[in-house]
């Protein structure tokens, strides 16, 4: 049986590095506001005014935010494995960027393995899979 | 003082799950506002409805459905919508209505029917919509709550028995309220007997949605005075404000907060910011506030609200309530009306539901879960989309 191809399951959302993957946003040209997803018409900063934007990979790296879990199937379009498997979702604090960005959490880390504050890095990982393909989303690990 | 409008009558439907037509909740409570401020429906000339998105073309129109049901007399029409803060819209159109010297008496009404089964969002592939992202990874409602509260844990020491306290405390209070949906007091064991939904939240300190309907009947003081309404409790101050750039809260539905990064731009939080206009323009202070109704869509976020509203300081909140001083009786008595825990979220209906609770409580007129000698009341809810609203209540 051969492996599946691996594509993302939001295109053009993350760089499909599977060693050192980078949430892709945007960068305002003008104030350095950074976008993610990616914001590519107008600044919303109320004082920047500008249309102008760069495609830029985000940190790989930064803190929990807070953290939670699902112990309940969520609804479409999330496509659940059959038996549902309770996950881990943590938000986590970019330090350059100044944002904060939600993902799941890699299996094997409780919410209980967690605290704000903590180091966090970000991997590849399948979300789900069909027939034709696996598709790749982000989450956060703890760094190691 | 220049701003203030009078409650003349308030009015609502039970919330329930009781699976009727929106319209008869919003009738129900419309006559027995009007009822109660003792004018004649006639004698109003503005009807400000709040929408609901959920009950088809007339819920989009509700001002109009509303007058309609009541009997078309020529009043001028006007619907809000502002998710969860779409009766506190609705009522600052009706006030300033009012202050503007177009009208003197004004009816407000908001009502609901929950949607049977669960809504489902719209197939396909759609990456342009933060909703259907933030489902497809997984991240539902309580996700976001649970976010809130697991924070609190973390930076304050709040523990999940202290966000069990807060559901006790709101099933007390509502128990004995005839427009409650839930009446039952839950204990601790009930509390922990209850599944986990989002670590740290259980099912039972995740608010459910419900029908229902509220009203209030408002007019200008000078018109109070004329039909002997002076004394009638008055509307001091609403808040309606957006978010303000870099919202530093990570907000239903995005999976992203702003960034902060460019110069000159500092964090800011939505809830936080709500209460902020309306202190001003009723002109107290926090330590004015006898009583409050919050949004506790979690039991834990009754905490953040408390603070919000600045009625304690930054991660004080868990500490007041094991202290009891936030149940009926205590220094800052929240949610006597059972808050969200008791009645289930109706949205359009909800923000002035808490409107309805504070004017029974500043009238002396909640028998068992009267706050005694409550003469400053303040509420705050957040819905999303960067709409929120607080609104003060004076006698
Ligand atoms: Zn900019």
């Amino acid at each position: 049986m051969t492996a599946k191809p691996r594509v993302a399951a939001l295109e053009g959302w993350f760089t499909l590095d599977e060693h050192e993957p980078r949430l892709l946003g945007s960068r305002c040209r003008q104030c350095g506001t950074c976008y993610f997803p990616k914001q590519t018409t107008y600044c919303r900063n109320p004082a920047c005014d500008s249309t102008e934007f760069d495609e830029v990979p985000l940190s790989r790296r930064g803190r929990v935010w807070s953290c939670t879990n699902a112990e309940y199937k969520p609804p479409e379009p999330y496509v659940a494995a059959e038996p549902f498997e309770p996950f881990t979702i943590a938000a986590v604090e970019l330090e350059a960027e100044r944002m904060v960005v939600l993902g799941q959490v890699v299996t094997g880390v409780s919410v209980t393995d967690l605290r704000v504050g903590q180091e966090m890095e970000l991997v590849l990982d399948t979300l789900y899979g069909d027939a034709e393909s696996d598709k790749l989303i982000w989450k956060w690990k703890p760094a190691g | 003082m220049g701003k203030e409008i009078a409650i003349l009558g308030v009015g609502m439907h039970p919330w329930g799950k009781w699976g009727r037509n929106f319209v008869e909740y919003g009738l129900h409570a419309a006559r027995a506002a009007i009822a109660d401020a003792g004018v004649r429906w006639q004698d109003i000339r503005f009807v400000s409805g709040a929408a609901t998105m959920r009950c088809g073309y007339p819920g989009y129109v509700a001002g109009a459905t509303f007058a309609q049901a009541l009997g078309w007399q020529g009043a001028e029409v006007n619907t809000s919508y502002a998710a969860c803060a779409s009766g506190s819209q609705a009522l600052a159109a009706a006030r300033a209505k009012i202050l503007a010297g177009e009208c003197e008496v004004a009816l407000v009404v908001g009502a609901d029917t929950t949607p049977k089964g669960f809504l489902a969002p719209a197939k396909g592939y759609r990456p342009d919509d933060p909703d259907w992202v933030r489902f497809l990874i997984g991240i539902t409602n309580p996700s976001y709550f649970a976010l809130y509260a697991r924070r609190r844990m973390d930076l304050y020491g709040d523990t999940e028995d202290d966000f069990g306290l807060v559901k006790i405390k709101n099933s007390e209070h509502g128990f004995t309220n005839p427009n409650a949906r839930y009446r039952k007091k839950f204990t601790m064991d009930d509390v922990h007997a209850s599944p986990m939904v989002a670590h740290p939240l259980r099912l039972l300190q995740i608010c459910a949605t419900s029908d229902g309907g509220a009203a209030l009947v408002v007019s200008s003081l000078d018109y109070a005075r004329r039909i002997g309404r002076g004394d009638a409790v008055r509307v001091a101050a609403v808040s309606t404000v957006t978010p303000t750039f870099a919202n530093e809260v990570l907000e239903m539905p995005d999976i992203a907060t702003d960034s902060a990064a460019a110069a000159a731009i500092e964090t800011h939080r939505f809830r936080a910011s709500l209460p902020v206009k309306a202190y001003e323009e009723a002109g107290i202070s926090p330590r004015d506030v006898d009583v409050a109704e919050v949004y506790d869509l979690s039991s834990a976020l009754e905490l953040d609200w408390m603070e919000d509203l600045q009625l304690c300081g930054r991660g004080e909140a868990a500490s007041l309530v094991r202290a009891g001083e936030t149940r009926i009786g205590g220094r800052i008595p929240v949610n006597p009306s059972g808050g969200l825990a008791c009645f289930g979220e109706a949205v359009p209906a909800q923000a002035l539901a808490q409107v309805c609770e504070l004017t029974w409580q500043l009238r002396g007129a909640c028998a068992e879960r009267q706050v005694e000698g409550a003469r400053v009341g303040v509420t705050a809810n957040q819905g999303l989309f960067g709409h929120g609203s607080s609104v003060i209540v004076t006698r």
